[in-house]
């Protein structure tokens, strides 16, 4: 029997090296606040940053599994487990929830209660339609297709939007077969 | 410029200014003996002010709002001078008008926070000044605001409100 796949990040987050989480505030809200000024549509910068997310998910994918020790997912359930619970708590140090799975169990709903990426920020009337963290929307769907899964993620609730917690809706579109480059026989 | 030149400057001789609170008229002379005045205004370091509040009990009258920031605004040349003299953020009251006296705070930035006020409560004041550096600093923080720009959040509002009903 494969060994189970760690339940907790708390082990990975202990050996992996961190920063300051006001000098990750800030420089997050730093790119934001360029990107505003950059790009001036607030539909344009939710559509770079993730990009970026996207960006970073595809190679995040990697350092995540070599450092976490988390053996292959035998369905969608328990990845959705792992991203919550080990994924979350390994780069971002807090842990989300996984609720609301529908019937076939291809889509649900991951909460975050706290989140680091906001602290101080508050939307000014000028932003109101900006996803702040469109970033962690990015790099889930990198990470995801990276190991053949095509995701589609939403943001259902936002903080700074007036809601109470944030919630991400990760719905699972396909499952991309592994593609060998050449035949075995060849 | 002292309060009494600047208002010779604007054509108000001095004669006018000692017996200012006679020619309020009754009514208002009393208000003022019975609630409590108080004027909030941050200053940038660019001079222009980003945040203001009328926090005191007194109903807010047009004409008082416009004397209370004439006051502040003649105030800040002696706090100019003041702040450089001491280390100390708060410097406590600098300048007054009748009844009516001015105390400042300097934060490390040169962001003024000014209090007309008519109390005597210096403690109480202190503890306002710094709480509100905090709420300041938070917004400073803002990733989105623009230091030097207007502070338009509703919260930080309310929580000044709260804090000056509380201290003042």
């Amino acid at each position: 029997m494969a060994p189970l796949a760690p339940r907790s990040g708390d082990a990975v987050f202990a050996s992996v090296e961190r920063v300051n989480a006001e000098l990750f505030t800030l420089t997050y809200g730093a790119i934001v606040r360029q990107l505003i000024t950059d790009l001036e549509e607030v539909e344009e910068v939710n559509k770079q940053l993730d990009q970026m997310g996207y960006n970073i998910g595809v190679r995040l994918i990697d350092e995540f599994l070599a450092k976490s020790n988390v053996s292959r997912c035998v369905d969608f359930k328990e990845t959705a487990e792992v991203i919550a619970k080990v994924g979350f708590k390994m780069f971002l140090g807090v842990t989300a929830t996984v609720i609301n799975w529908d019937a076939e169990g291809t889509s649900c709903s991951l909460v975050l209660e706290d989140n680091p990426l906001v602290d101080f920020v508050e939307l000014p009337d000028t932003c109101q339609g900006l996803s702040y963290c469109n970033i962690l929307s990015g790099v889930i769907r990198g990470a995801l297709e990276m190991v053949s899964m095509k995701t589609e993620i939403t943001w259902v609730r936002d903080m700074l939007q007036g809601d109470d917690a944030y919630e991400l809706r990760v719905k699972l579109l396909k499952q991309v077969p592994e593609e060998y480059p050449y035949k075995d026989d060849d | 410029m002292t309060l009494s030149r600047l208002l010779r400057c604007a054509g108000v001789s001095t004669a006018i200014h000692r017996f200012y609170p006679v020619s309020v008229g009754n009514q208002q002379f009393v208000f003022w003996i019975m609630a409590s005045t108080a004027c909030f205004v941050i200053v940038s370091r660019n001079d222009i002010p980003i945040y203001e509040a009328e926090v005191g009990s007194v109903l807010k009258k047009e004409e008082a709002a416009h004397l209370h920031q004439f006051i502040l605004h003649a105030a800040l040349d002696i706090v100019q001078d003041l702040a450089w003299t001491t280390s100390a953020m708060f410097l406590k009251s600098v300048d007054r008008f009748n009844d009516l006296v001015v105390s400042v705070y300097v934060t490390a930035g040169h962001t003024r926070l000014m209090l007309l006020h008519d109390s005597r409560n210096e403690d109480g004041i202190k503890s306002f000044f710094q709480d509100v550096h905090e709420l300041y600093l938070k917004i400073l923080l803002n990733p989105l605001y623009l230091p030097g720009s207007r502070i338009t959040s509703s919260h930080f509002d309310t929580k000044v409100r709260a804090l000056a009903r509380k201290y003042l």
